[in-house]
């Protein structure tokens, strides 16, 4: 069912080594930090991270930083064109013999799904043309988190956010249906593409350790419950993150020489109304009374994404 | 010591300013294209192509992408030139401050030209006066050879450690960037021993040196710290350049200055200019000289960092000054204007008649006749401002637009 090479099968068997300290600005139980940091233990400390405006801005406040590795801070649509930039420079100065291979520094983009949907998606498709050496790390919280969570193009179909409140009149809330990142990437056929999620370290280790060795644009977009925004209490971003999965809500897979794969489908699909009402953002499905209509059309479109693999 | 006699080539402003980059032995260059500036990107993409040129040219998707690979690259420890224009300025506007504070030393070249609304391509200011508050060292070129030692000076200056800020070399687009002028070449071996290879003189990005950059800070304190920090790198490039630029004389026997002093002595009459239309000036002071009117003229050069203590001595004793801005900030005026002015105000013998003139928009020539103009409107009692430059042909085009607005707006309402 799976071509993932699989150099881990246990926990355990993870790397021991952080590559990010504790004691960050960021929200207690944000599931983008989690994933990010299991990612960063793939990659190990020889990395440079671009990155956009947004909560994970907050990792590195002058002057401290929790990263082993280094970090630039750029715009909200810049940290793409900034990693070309570094890029091409460690490029020149590497056949030029002015600089080691011990040197060279995996360049990561560490971005929002506001960033990586909206305001920088241009710049990056202009990467992917290019076919820029780098991985992309989308911290996918579903909306513009750190301005107090407010729609983007990530927001899902249902959802409620600051700027698509459920009123009377749009009873929805967000009636748009989320963007299609990891297609939009699949269009520019990169090396490698991955969802993942905290909830599933094995899967997001082994992913990193491919991606890790391979050359090109690498990305991974990472489920990210977020206990502010999605309305819900700090310790349930596991069962969150599970609920994602399990619902298909979120399908867990990748995109390798020109194949996607579920790596981790699930084998009986949990009705999604066990993911929505735990959190916030949906209860005026449930309040004051069942909105069973857009709930069934959430439904429907879940059931119709994983009709060809089932 | 010895001037140069190496060769002399014609070239266009933009040529000028390709060679110049070639000679500075650029390593990156990420570009976008943009008229009037193409010609220079063009030119560099064709060295870096044929291996005239060692390193990597870029192809962007925009200024605002270009300016931010320009600002990574060279905090990564090559030597990094990139060119814009106008509007690309403007969507780059958000990169351009970001790059100024990462504090990266590269020289980007800015061939001016008007902005939108309405769309033109012939040039005027705005664009360059845009980023005059973003933490830029500017440098405003007259000639086809100044672009080219602006910008063999510009990297000095930028990778001197107490600076280490990008440098803006400013052209006129279409009047030097398209015209051809004879322009020394110096042999490379010479430009070596000015400006050696590129040595970063702070951390750049490796993984033997890990480092965070441009992290975020909270309360107005740090911000403050930072900002201060910028001030005082930009202010002391005044000092820095004035070094570099006699040491550019030793090597090369061409000398420049904060401003450009022109028949300054005994002068009744100062225009105050700046790029390729001080030409122009020059050449009106001339004539005026010759009819016993005593005019002189002062060339902005170095325009950030404002180079107040050299203007204001340079005015101080001449009794009528024009400042002209090619310009213009509705409902303010000349964006120069009123920075000269602040810098005469503690001066007792500051010029007495101080007139603002607004000229030279949107490719609009400055005439014989406008400087005739100028000199009039200064002997007179009338003290409305801004002066703007315009002529009998101008007002009667103004007319004809009138009128077509007028039966547009009659076609409209019938």
């Amino acid at each position: 069912m799976t071509t993932l090479e699989t150099h881990y099968k246990k926990i355990k068997d993870l790397h021991h080594e952080e590559a990010v300290a504790p004691g960050t600005g960021l929200c207690a139980g944000c599931g983008g930090l989690e994933g990010l940091r299991l990612g960063l233990k793939e990659l190990g400390n020889d990395v440079l991270i671009c990155n956009a405006a947004g909560c994970f801005t907050l990792l590195s406040v002058y002057p401290f930083t929790p990263l082993k590795g280094s970090w630039l801070y750029t715009t909200m649509g810049g940290p793409v064109p900034a990693a070309q930039g570094v890029r091409d420079a460690l490029d020149i100065q590497l056949s030029r013999k002015t600089l080691t291979e011990d040197d060279n520094l995996s360049i990561v983009v560490v971005a929002g799904d506001g960033s990586s949907n909206d305001i920088g998606l241009g710049a990056t498709s202009a990467a992917l043309h290019r076919k820029l050496d780098f991985i992309y790390f989308c911290y996918d919280n579903e909306a513009y988190g750190n301005t107090g969570f407010q729609l983007s193009a990530s927001s899902p179909y249902g959802s409620s956010t600051q700027t698509t409140p459920s009123v009377k009149f749009h009873p929805v809330g967000a009636e748009l249906n989320k963007k299609n990142l990891f297609d939009i990437w699949r269009a520019q056929e990169p090396t490698y593409i991955a969802t993942v999620s905290p909830r599933e370290p094995i899967d997001l280790s082994n992913k990193f350790a491919k991606a890790k060795n391979l050359v090109g644009p690498r990305m991974f977009i990472c489920m990210s419950p977020c206990p502010t925004g999605w309305g819900f209490n700090p310790k349930d971003t596991q069962l969150i993150a599970k609920l994602a999965v399990d619902t298909g809500i979120f399908p867990i897979k990748e995109y390798f020489e020109g194949k996607v794969i579920h790596t981790k489908q699930p084998r009986r699909r949990l009705p999604v109304e066990k993911f929505l009402e735990t959190q916030k953002r949906f209860s005026h499905l449930f309040e004051p009374e069942r909105k069973s209509d857009v709930i069934e059309q959430i439904q429907k479109t879940v059931d119709k994404y994983w009709e060809p693999y089932e | 010591m010895g001037i140069d006699s190496s060769k002399r080539l014609m070239l266009t402003g933009n040529k000028a300013a390709a060679w110049g980059a070639r000679l500075a032995q650029v390593e990156y260059v990420p570009a976008f294209p943009i008229t009037p500036q193409t010609e220079i990107v063009e030119t560099l993409a064709k060295w870096f192509a044929d291996g005239t040129l060692k390193g990597k040219f870029t192809n962007m998707d925009s200024e605002h992408s270009m300016f931010m690979a320009a600002g990574a690259g060279a905090a990564t420890g090559v030597r990094v030139f990139t060119a814009s224009s106008s509007q690309g300025i403007l969507h780059g506007m958000e990169s351009i401050y970001t790059i100024a504070g990462w504090r990266t030393p590269m020289v980007v070249v800015n061939v001016s030209r008007a902005l939108a609304t309405p769309i033109t391509l012939e040039p005027d200011h705005n664009d360059i006066m845009s980023v005059r508050d973003c933490g830029f060292i500017q440098l405003h070129a007259e000639t086809c050879q100044e672009i080219f030692d602006f910008i063999l000076i510009g990297y000095k200056v930028a990778e001197d450690p107490f600076v280490c800020l990008p440098v803006l070399v400013n052209m006129d687009g279409f009047y030097l960037s398209f015209t051809r002028e004879p322009v020394l070449i110096p042999n490379e071996q010479k430009i070596k021993k000015f400006l050696p290879e590129f040595k970063t003189s702070q951390p750049v990005f490796k993984a033997s040196q890990p480092m965070a950059r441009a992290s975020a800070v909270f309360g107005g304190s740090t911000y403050t710290y930072f900002k201060i920090q910028q001030d005082l790198a930009n202010r002391q490039a005044e000092e820095v350049f004035l070094k570099t630029s006699k040491e550019f004389e030793k090597h090369f026997g061409r000398f420049y200055d904060v401003v450009e002093k022109f028949n300054m002595e005994g002068a009744e009459f100062v225009f105050v200019m700046s790029n390729s239309f001080s030409t122009k000036g020059k050449d009106a002071v001339l004539k005026l000289r010759r009819q016993g009117i005593k005019a002189g003229l002062l060339k902005l050069r170095l325009f950030r960092p404002f180079p107040a203590t050299a203007i204001a001595d340079a005015l101080c004793g001449h009794d009528n000054v024009a400042i002209i801005d090619q310009n213009l900030a509705p409902g303010m005026g000349g964006i120069t204007y009123p920075e000269i002015v602040a810098s005469l105000y503690d001066r007792k013998n500051r010029p007495q008649n101080i007139l603002s003139v607004i000229g030279g928009l949107g490719g609009k020539d400055i005439t014989e006749g406008d400087f005739l103009s100028i000199i009039e409107k200064l002997k007179s009692s009338e003290t409305k401002q801004p002066f703007y430059l315009f002529g009998k042909k101008d007002e009667e085009n103004f007319e004809r637009l009138q009128h077509l607005a007028i039966s547009n707006k009659e076609a409209f309402q019938s």
